[in-house]
């Protein structure tokens, strides 16, 4: 046994006093903070919930179609679509789809902003990257607890919980296509007297977008693989019949829910990268330079 | 060194220009100026001696050739003009401003007003269509959306990519990017055009067409050029006049003439055998002075020997004519050829 150097029960207590603390006098303020969270994710669900199926199916084919011009993409995306609906698993699909649009929203606004402070200095990148790397490998369930504490269990903890664990790839995909744009373009652009600005929305993002739609796809992926997590401080929708799945030993009901989570992440997985192959067709970056 | 007096009809002028990379240029110039060459300043603190107290005097209105092989410093020249690339020492005067008391803003200004630049490897913007990177410089200084494109239609028309608005820049070939790149810097209408390498990466057939045009082209927008190259034959070819850069250091500067007839150092005679001379000696710096009977075939006062001789082999005489097409001298084959065998360092 390694031997006890020194006593560590007060740091225990003092973490777990101080959370408490928080929770006291800060717990108000905090759910008032993330009240405009919650309030995007009802509009979202409740929109397309309220939304009939076929319009629905018929949006997502279509971008599935806008996205690659060919047939085999918004077969696949229909034929996924129909399976969520055929299964009886449309209302879950539509909750879980919805959380994930919003952490991915939440996500994007987010990351993209820290990404390029990232790309500009060195010392901020250095104080970020050991944040992200603890963003991804912290067991969730070590944040969720105290956000259920502060949030009480519900949709928010849920939302915050997929942002903190979905995020860090969209930054770390941000700061790096800004960093690897072609330092002769940049020059160009400072040589025609291009401010900061400029240069940052007319050249680094317009060229760092196909690996920044990457990070997306990434964001999106990862936020699907919270559901089951998710929904069990009270996300609902398909993680939650996966849970009721498992607790009541009915495998057929989780592996059915199961399987319409990987419709939903075969059908944005698809169309996200869809859209950055186009987008990089269109920079020309596959030709070989 | 503060006392530029500055000829009005200087554009650049550059004075003591120094440049050390490193953590600690101070440290390093001080050692330069103690008389350390570049090869002791690098082996004691580490630091690259870019340019090593460069003064220039570029005439506005002249192709300015500035020719050095790699590492010898003239990219980094070049970019101090517009001050890509600060100086660790040094003065640069552009039309008379100081271009280093400057604020971030009115560098700003002068970078989309006073100069454009042309670049090796193009820096063309991949997303946007031709004309919209033609465009791209008078965008940045703020033009109306229907004047640029009309401006920018109008030069791609100049560099002969009429028909190509539309494309990605990807889709062209080398040489026809670079002419992008060159419409979008004379689009800006700037007195000055920095040319860093920019004819470098294209094919030689291309290439010296593009030399035509630009040739041509400084004819009849009078513009001041500084080109950089490393290759001698081009500076040989489109310059007015010629600085030669080695280590950071100037070596000589002059007309192409003195560079070829008079070398500096053995640097340089190494470069003068490889050339073309008869490229490089204007008939009118040897010809038969005054006037004379008019000849049959004559040909300007710009020329160059390479381009009498075949004259010879229909005629005894070729005249040789000023701007208003009155001549002022003539020349025979054997005065070109005692000029060429002459001027062969080395031989005779």
């Amino acid at each position: 046994m390694f031997p006890q150097l020194i006593d560590t029960r007060p740091w225990r207590r003092a973490v777990d006093d101080g959370l408490n603390w928080v929770v006291r006098h800060w717990g108000g303020t905090f759910e008032a903070a993330a009240h405009p969270l919650l309030m995007l994710l009802k509009a979202i669900e409740d929109l397309l919930i309220a939304t009939p199926w076929w319009l629905i199916i018929a949006v997502l084919t279509g971008i599935a179609w806008l996205a690659t011009r060919r047939w085999p993409l918004p077969a696949v995306v229909f034929a996924a679509l129909m399976f969520l609906g055929i299964m009886d698993l449309w209302k879950d699909a539509m909750t879980t789809m919805a959380l994930m649009i919003t952490a991915t929203l939440a996500a994007i606004l987010v990351s993209i902003p820290v990404g390029v402070w990232m790309s500009r200095s060195l010392r901020i990148r250095q104080i970020f990257a050991p944040i992200l790397d603890l963003m991804q490998t912290l067991p969730s369930f070590v944040y969720l607890i105290p956000t259920v504490m502060i949030f009480g269990p519900g949709k928010i903890p849920a939302v915050i919980a997929t942002i903190v664990y979905a995020a860090p790839p969209l930054v770390r995909l941000t700061d790096l296509g800004l960093r690897s744009v072609d330092p002769a373009v940049l020059e160009a652009s400072r040589a025609f007297g291009t401010n900061p600005r400029q240069r940052l929305f007319g050249v680094q993002i317009p060229l760092a977008l196909p690996t920044i739609l990457a990070g997306i796809n990434q964001t999106t992926m990862m936020a699907l693989s919270m559901v089951v997590i998710a929904s069990m401080i009270g996300a609902g929708g398909l993680g939650y019949q996966v849970l009721q799945g498992i607790g009541r030993l009915e495998v057929s009901r989780g592996l059915f829910a199961g399987l319409g989570i990987v419709a939903l992440a075969i059908i944005f997985d698809r169309i996200t990268q869809a859209f950055g192959r186009q987008l990089q067709a269109r920079i020309g970056m596959q030709e070989a330079r | 060194m503060s006392d530029i007096s500055v000829k009005p009809d200087l554009a650049i002028a550059m004075r003591g220009v120094t440049k050390i990379f490193g953590p600690d240029p101070e440290g390093a110039l001080a050692l330069l100026r103690a008389g350390k060459s570049k090869t002791e300043v690098q082996a004691e603190t580490n630091h690259v001696v870019g340019l090593d107290n460069v003064s220039l005097d570029i005439a506005a209105g002249q192709i300015f050739v500035v020719m050095g092989l790699s590492g010898s410093g003239k990219s980094t020249l070049i970019r101090h003009v517009n001050r890509l690339i600060e100086p660790t020492a040094g003065e640069i005067l552009v039309h008379g401003d100081d271009v280093l008391k400057m604020s971030l803003d009115q560098l700003r200004t002068y970078r989309r007003t006073k100069v454009a630049m042309v670049f090796q490897k193009f820096g063309l913007l991949p997303h946007r269509s031709v004309i919209d990177n033609v465009a791209y410089g008078l965008e940045v200084r703020g033009v109306g959306r229907k004047e640029r494109l009309e401006t920018a239609a109008k030069w791609i028309e100049t560099v002969g990519l009429a028909g190509y608005e539309h494309s990605r820049t990807r889709q062209l070939s080398g040489g026809q990017q670079q002419r992008v790149g060159l419409a979008r810097a004379l689009s800006m209408d700037s007195d000055i055009i920095l040319m860093d390498e920019a004819f470098s990466a294209l094919d030689p057939l291309i290439r010296s067409g593009m030399q035509d045009q630009l040739i041509t082209l400084q004819k009849s927008l009078n513009k001041t050029i500084l080109f950089i190259t490393h290759d001698f034959d081009e500076a040989l070819k489109i310059g007015d006049r010629i600085a030669v850069l080695k280590d950071g250091a100037l070596q000589q500067e002059g007309k192409p003439e003195d560079i070829v007839l008079r070398p500096a150092n053995e640097h340089i005679e190494e470069f003068v055998r490889e050339v073309n001379k008869a490229r490089a000696i204007h008939v009118r710096s040897i010809m038969e002075r005054g006037a004379t009977e008019p000849c049959e075939q004559s040909v300007s006062m710009d020329a160059r020997c390479e381009d009498v001789l075949p004259l010879f082999a229909e005629h005894q005489w070729v005249g040789v004519v000023d701007g208003e097409g009155q001549q002022i001298g003539r020349v025979t084959a054997k005065q070109v050829i005692k000029a060429l065998a002459r001027h062969t360092p080395g031989v005779g």
